[in-house]
């Protein structure tokens, strides 16, 4: 079995401060880490190709300094990395992104099975997963936060919905996204570590991978942001006063006023 | 050229830029911003120049003829034959956008036996409803929608559509937005034609709701976005409003495809019961103090007809369970009242009740972020209101304080 695992930098904090003097965006934790959600589907590859066997490959489109975060997860059970880094794939919206990643995984060729995180905790759009196999002309399930069963042909998986679960049998090969419930993600081990130092690592061009100049970076991405801003949170709160047994009655009033 | 662009004549030097930019990219060399190689053109530092010195050029599209492109339209998406609430708020919203395009609101209802649900669409604002009913479209297997939807968008051509941000909604619209290589702007919780240019302003939260985006989608159509559930505003239903119902065909499906995804069983959890659509949430979190606490927290909703909401450490910690949790990572709500007891307001957790109506938030910490959203601030031990709300509740005759004392009574 060989599974492509997809891995998104992502800043280590969301915090964006406003400048209260300036009025500008100011945002902290230059430090990068792996979107959290990817390292469930990382372990979850490395569960199935310890039971399976096969082989595990961590890929991503990024700048150059992603190869930090490949490495780790070749310290965690993958067996490669590929990475996708140019230039020109700056500013990609969702549809460039996916159209990119599409190009490294049939540069690998022959991936059964795909896996991805839920959504990344910046850009926050859960769209990559989807449009990722739209352009691979695969299946996908999204939400996964179980998987059952699987073998060479079939993958048995839980998909979490709004107000329950569904349980499916997906024909592969397919893509699947998955929640963070889903496992435990192992630490680097010692051997691990070692092993990621020197593991198997490649990072291609967009000439590299003959890609359609209309259709990545900003160039490929039909969605342009034309305006950011810090949400401004402020409401002047009714204060409630009282004794505890006064506020308890006060918040009970409120109740029965609005329900 | 494509990239990003300072303008030397524009810039004064004054390093604004460089403290938005998280990759590093800008520096300020001989008084004017130079911005290097670790340039991803996120966009972040557009907005923070003063000067309007920076922007982010991009080669001219081909040009493509959009004029062919008209009219509005919103999935209504439906579970078991039921329209789901967010069909009902994108009509609202799909109606002012309409009227400020001039353009008809054409609503999309695809299942298998639904056609008698077409009607009240129209009554919420439904100009016209495409309906499709085939045995394939009666599970919210996804895979078996792509087709349909792009066959209509090829041959009807609107101009913008709408799905609502709900598991089912946020798998397939961005496969369709793939398939017809367009735009498609995650999670919209504000949407507004442009006076000028006539296009769609998307705006989102990212980044864990820490920043709003504005999206455009200047080039390509249909514009498309998902739109957050509970947000948008429900217009009064209107019987004497009247609409067509045009029946669609559903496509030669291509065998192997549909067969790619087989649904083995479909759990739906007791509808009253999840956070996503309760209409009163007590919610908790590490202010609590104990894990019997929570046993309060329960009794009160199940008091007040309410269900439990909990901050993430209460899941970590295991006095809770992840269905339960709200924010960023668990659960988006927006209930009518929101009381929240010892939770601190963390950007993640204010994330997920953003379109909650009322907010009563109860902490001991006077300064606690979460005031900043509430409606009402009570600033006293969660506990002891807790248990005072219980007495005050148990007290009434409906919950049983007449059974106790015709007990006493008796012994
Ligand atoms: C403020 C802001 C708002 C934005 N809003 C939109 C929008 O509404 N629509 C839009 O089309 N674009 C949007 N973008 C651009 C979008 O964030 C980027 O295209 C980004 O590269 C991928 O999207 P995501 O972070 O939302 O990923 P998601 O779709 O949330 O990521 C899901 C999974 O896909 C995989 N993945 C994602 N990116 C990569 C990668 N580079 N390499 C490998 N695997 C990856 C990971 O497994 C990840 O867990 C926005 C960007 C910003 C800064
Ligand atoms: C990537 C990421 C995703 C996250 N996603 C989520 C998410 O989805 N949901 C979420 O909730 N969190 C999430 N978090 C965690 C979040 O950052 C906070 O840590 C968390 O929300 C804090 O929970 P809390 O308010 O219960 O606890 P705390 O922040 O510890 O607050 C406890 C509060 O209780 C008050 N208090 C103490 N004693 C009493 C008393 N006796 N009576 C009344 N008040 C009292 C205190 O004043 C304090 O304000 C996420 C974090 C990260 C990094
Ligand atoms: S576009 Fe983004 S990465 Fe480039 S300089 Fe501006 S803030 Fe930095
Ligand atoms: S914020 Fe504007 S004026 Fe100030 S240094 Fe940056 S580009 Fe120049």
């Amino acid at each position: 079995m060989k599974i492509a695992v997809c891995i998104k930098q992502v800043p280590s904090t969301n915090e964006v401060h406003m400048d209260p003097v300036t009025n500008t965006i100011i945002r902290d934790g230059k430090q990068s880490v792996t979107n959290p959600f990817d390292t469930y589907a990382l372990e979850q590859a490395v569960q199935i190709k310890d039971h399976l066997g096969g082989e595990v490959i961590a890929l991503s489109m990024g700048i150059p300094a992603t190869e930090r975060l490949l490495r780790d997860a070749t310290s965690r059970g993958a067996d490669r990395s590929l990475l996708l880094s140019d230039r020109s794939f700056a500013g990609a919206d969702t549809l460039a992104t996916s159209y990119t990643l599409s190009l490294g995984i049939r540069e690998l060729g022959g991936v059964d099975l795909i896996l991805c995180g839920k959504m990344a905790v910046d850009g926050d759009t859960a769209q990559i997963g989807p449009e990722l196999a739209e352009q691979l002309g695969l299946p996908h399930v999204t939400d996964v936060l179980a998987i059952d069963a699987i073998d060479e042909q079939t993958v048995l998986c839980r998909k979490a919905t709004d107000n329950g679960y569904q349980r499916l049998k997906v024909t592969l090969p397919a893509l699947l996204t998955v929640v963070k419930d889903l496992n435990m993600p192992r630490m680097s081990s010692l051997p691990g570590i070692l092993y990621s130092l020197d593991s198997p690592f490649e990072s291609k061009t967009a000439a590299d991978l003959s890609a359609d100049p209309a259709r990545i970076g900003l160039n490929g991405s039909p969605t342009q942001v034309v305006r950011t801003y810090v949400p401004q949170r402020i409401r002047e709160a009714i204060v409630l006063e009282g004794d505890e047994s006064q506020l308890a009655e006060d918040i009970l009033n409120i109740y029965s006023e609005v329900i | 050229m494509t990239g990003l662009k300072i303008h030397q004549d524009k810039c004064v030097g004054c390093g604004l830029c460089v403290k938005t930019c998280a990759a590093d990219a800008l520096a300020i060399q001989n008084k004017k911003a130079v911005v290097n190689e670790a340039c991803f053109l996120c966009g972040m530092c557009l907005d923070s120049c003063p000067f309007k010195a920076i922007s982010i050029e991009k080669q001219a599209a081909p040009k493509e003829d959009l004029s062919a492109y008209h009219g509005i339209w919103i999935y209504a998406e439906q579970q078991q034959g039921k329209i789901l609430q967010v069909a009902y708020e994108l009509l609202g919203k799909g109606q002012e956008l309409a009227k400020q395009k001039g353009c008809k609101l054409t609503a999309l209802l695809f299942g298998n036996d639904v056609a008698n649900e077409a009607q009240s669409l129209i009554a919420y604002g439904a100009d016209e409803v495409l309906l499709c009913e085939h045995p394939l479209l009666d599970t919210q297997i996804g895979e078996n929608y792509i087709d349909l939807f792009d066959q209509l968008i090829q041959e009807r051509k609107p101009e913008i559509l709408l799905f609502g941000a709900t598991g089912f909604g946020r798998s397939i619209a961005p496969r369709i937005a793939a398939r017809r290589q367009t735009g498609l702007t995650a999670d919209c919780t504000i949407l507004e034609i442009d006076p000028v240019k006539g296009l769609l302003n998307q705006t989102r939260p990212a980044f864990g709701g820490n920043l709003m985006a504005t999206i455009i989608c200047p080039n390509h159509r249909p514009q498309m976005a998902t739109v957050r559930p509970g947000i948008m505003q429900v217009q009064p239903c209107d019987v004497t409003h009247t609409g067509e119902i045009i029946r669609v065909d559903y496509p030669d499906q291509d065998a192997s495809k549909t067969a790619s995804i087989e649904l083995l069983e479909q759990v739906i959890a007791a509808h009253v019961n999840t956070i996503v659509d309760a209409d009163i949430i007590i919610s908790a979190g590490k202010g609590i103090g104990s894990q019997k606490n929570m046993e309060l927290v329960k009794r009160l909703a199940e008091l007040m007809g309410g269900v439990v909401g909990v901050s993430r450490p209460l899941v970590d910690i295991g006095w809770s369970e992840y269905q339960n949790q709200v924010g960023q990572t668990g659960s988006t709500v927006s209930p009518k009242l929101l009381i929240t007891f010892g939770i601190s307001g963390a950007i993640q957790h204010l994330a997920g009740i953003g379109g909650a109506k009322t907010i009563i938030a109860v902490n001991t910490d006077p300064e606690a972020p979460i005031f900043s959203v509430a409606h009402y601030k009570v600033v006293a031990d969660c506990v002891e209101i807790l248990k005072h709300m219980i007495a005050n509740l148990e007290a009434l005759p409906e919950n049983g304080l007449l059974i106790e004392e015709s007990k006493d009574k008796l012994s």
